[in-house]
């Protein structure tokens, strides 16, 4: 079949069973958009700006599972994703950033809109290609999908220059593909299960530690299986958050700089500390050599480089995390539910739960609770980056993988809003909220206009202190209470300017209030609403631990 | 810190050697030496690596490397029984008081002189990386004008599986 190389994309993409993608056009991307305009099989997602395409394809890959593709032009556009491509690289997203180029006869001569993308996301993807022959265009879209869903996922960054666009080629996708090179491994070593098996047995405190991998992994069933066999409680990362129900008993919730005080005290007095799908990240671990001082370690990871990257590890297991547990959980022997330890645990858990003072303005992490309680928990949250995101994380309750969609290890500010109607594209039923600042909603708000386009009906819910929160947070508390440059007083007026881009808002500035405004926002499926909540300036996410301290030091009031 | 030397064996492709480079620069590894050529194989190029770190920094780096799609293989070669060799070309001052003395030095080193000029003449030698720095340090008294080492490049030997 003679296709054009745009064709022939678009065509590759299908096979690929891409759905959607999200994107805006530009000069070297004018072929491909031509190409789109016939094309009925993929729907197509006009943002506002390419770091709203990049962060789309993001949300859109963490609520389904799939890959999510976003489109741009050369240069700009390009660079427009960079963030989005960093944030999915750090949070291991599978994805696929297209960007168009200019006709090879005008690369490397600093033409209009020409920029070396392949060597700016060097660092960034997990591969990426710049195509240089129309012919391999079909080779170069399967071996970019296969590196992106398989092993630890990540983003893979094809750049098209405009003239293969227009070349004519003999399309066949390919059936399969010969990467001698990339090979990762998918089942654990069975002589390192039956050592883990055996630290297991022997343990007294056993604990997990469960991160993004569970989730990427599908690994969720088999992580309640071990921990409900050995009696061990859980703990998860950020991204970790839905891997294990946060209802059930042996749920300590979150660890690390803004964990409960039960995490952390678990992980610093457990004796053997499971590791799963997780990286030990600064942010988790405090200061490294207090972390989980008494513990052997077990760590499955996929990747082999998370191995003794940040802590040495007594039983090392390399493969997917849901094929090794599923082996380990056969090995591992049933331990008593009521042990000293799990009763230790509770009893952390009852006298230190997650609190905040009441009385005076709104309070956003009652905000948080109300919302939880009215959702009846069974929302998709998306989350900014600052003090939203950590109420977010420690007031919502998740019980399933994939509703809570947050950037991890880049911390994107910006990242909410776009990501989540990626995830309401994806998840078209589903109640999808952007928890979101004052300071981070100005980042992407322009995609307000792209879900009103689409009727998108994402809920946005403004936790407003007119503050840059969590930095004012690290200035009260780290800096002698000097705002330099937090205070976001001139804010504009957040409904209004919801209304001017044609959706539903409300502010809200009593808790009574919350439950009748947040019905109209749920009955409303056609268009996004926007609630500004206009919370207590000053307060604070606590637990807090101060960088560089041991995580069972925490400020909580 | 031990110098390391690394065998990376990867798929000759387009960019292959910012990948590796800059994998090194921006995880923090010095590299000491790189040298890069073509192999047996038509489709892969060697790169020997000479890096500086203890063993957990090379653990690391052996396997942030392999995260590399293109990168095939990659194994150390300071472990085992190696050939190496570096080829360095010396230009030295001379003059015909020198020469002599200069001359000499070079054939107790089975090293060349492959260009002679008025004031001063080219040294070619091949051998492994102590020999070469022992022939520059013999040859500093001189006055070395300008210098150029390959970098180290190795091969396990033949006994050796790897």
């Amino acid at each position: 079949m003679e296709l054009t190389g745009a064709q022939a994309l678009l065509e590759s993409l299908k096979k690929e069973g891409v759905e959607v993608v999200f994107g805006l056009p530009g000069g070297q991307t004018l072929p491909l958009y031509d190409a789109m305009y016939h094309e009925k099989g993929i729907k197509h997602i006009l943002v506002r700006h390419e770091q709203g395409a990049g962060h789309a394809a993001d949300g859109y890959a963490r609520a389904t599972g799939k890959v999510g593709v976003c489109f741009a032009t050369s240069g700009p556009g390009a660079t427009n994703l960079v963030t989005a491509i960093a944030n999915a690289h750090m949070d291991s997203i599978p994805m696929i950033a297209i960007t168009g180029q200019v006709g090879t006869p005008f690369l490397g001569k600093d033409s209009f809109q020409e920029v070396d993308i392949t060597g700016i996301t060097l660092p960034i993807t997990k591969h990426n290609y710049l195509v240089k022959d129309a012919a391999q265009i079909p080779y170069v879209v399967k071996e970019a999908f296969h590196i992106a869903s398989t092993g630890r996922p990540g983003p893979v960054l094809i750049d098209l220059p405009k003239n293969l666009q227009v070349a004519k080629i003999d399309f066949k996708y390919p059936d399969s593909i010969s990467m001698p090179a990339y090979k990762p491994t998918y089942h654990g070593h069975p002589k390192q299960i039956a050592a883990a098996a055996k630290l297991i047995d022997k343990a007294e405190k056993p604990m997990i530690y469960a991160g993004g991998g569970v989730i990427a992994s599908g690994a969720s069933k088999e992580v309640f299986e071990l921990a409900t066999k050995i009696s061990a409680p859980v703990t998860t990362t950020l991204l970790g958050k839905g891997a294990f129900q946060e209802t059930h008993p042996l749920s300590l919730g979150m660890l690390g700089m803004h964990g409960t005080v039960y995490a952390n005290y678990a992980v610093t007095e457990c004796d053997l500390l499971i590791a799963i799908g997780a990286r030990f990240d600064d942010r988790v671990t405090g200061r490294i050599e207090h972390f989980a001082p008494k513990a052997k370690v077990v760590h499955i990871d996929i990747d082999p480089a998370e191995i003794g990257k940040n802590v040495s590890v007594d039983v090392p297991i390399v493969g997917d995390v849901k094929n090794v547990l599923s082996a380990l959980n056969n090995h591992v022997k049933a331990k008593d539910p009521h042990s000293e330890w799990v009763a230790q645990v509770l009893s952390w858990k009852e006298k230190h739960p997650l609190c905040y003072k009441s009385g005076g303005g709104l309070k956003p992490q009652a905000v948080i609770e109300e919302i939880y309680r009215i959702t009846k928990g069974e929302a998709i949250v998306v989350t900014e980056v600052g003090q939203h995101q950590m109420w977010a994380a420690q007031y919502y309750k998740y019980s399933q993988p994939r509703t809570f969609i947050s950037s991890g290890g880049l911390g994107t500010m910006g990242f909410g809003l776009p990501a989540a109607m990626g995830a309401q594209v994806g998840m078209p039923d589903k109640i999808v909220l952007n928890i979101a600042g004052d300071g981070s909603i100005q980042m992407n708000i322009q995609e307000l206009n792209t879900l009103v386009n689409n009727k998108l009906p994402v809920i946005v819910v403004i936790l407003n202190n007119k503050y840059l929160g969590m930095v004012r947070q690290w200035q009260e508390l780290l800096h002698g209470r000097r705002y330099s440059h937090t205070d976001l007083d001139d804010n504009p007026d957040f409904v209004k300017l919801a209304q001017a881009y044609g959706a539903q808002a409300f502010r809200v500035d009593k808790f009574e209030e919350i439950e009748k405004v947040m019905k109209k926002a749920i009955a409303k499926r056609d268009c996004p609403t926007v609630i500004d909540f206009v919370v207590e300036r000053e307060e604070n996410v606590f637990p807090f631990v101060s960088p560089g301290q041991a995580i069972n030091e925490m400020i909580v009031d | 810190m031990r110098k390391h030397t690394i065998a990376v064996i990867v798929e000759n492709r387009p960019g292959v050697l910012s990948r590796v480079s800059g994998l090194f620069s921006r995880r923090g590894y010095n590299i000491h030496s790189l040298a890069v050529g073509t192999t047996e194989d038509e489709n892969l190029s060697r790169m020997t690596i000479v890096v500086a770190g203890d063993d957990d920094i090379l653990e690391q780096i052996t396997k942030q490397l392999y995260k590399l799609i293109d990168v095939v293989r990659v194994y150390e070669l300071s472990n085992i029984s190696a050939v190496d060799r570096e080829l360095v070309l010396i230009k030295v001052a001379a003059n015909e008081a020198t020469r002599p003395e200069i001359q000499q030095i070079v054939d107790i080193f089975r090293a060349k002189i492959v260009d002679l000029g008025e004031n001063a003449l080219i040294v070619e030698a091949t051998g492994d990386s102590e020999k070469i720095d022992a022939l520059e340090n013999m040859l500093k008294k001189y006055g070395i004008k300008e210098m150029v080492r390959t970098g180290k490049v190795s091969l396990a030997r033949s006994e050796e599986t790897k």
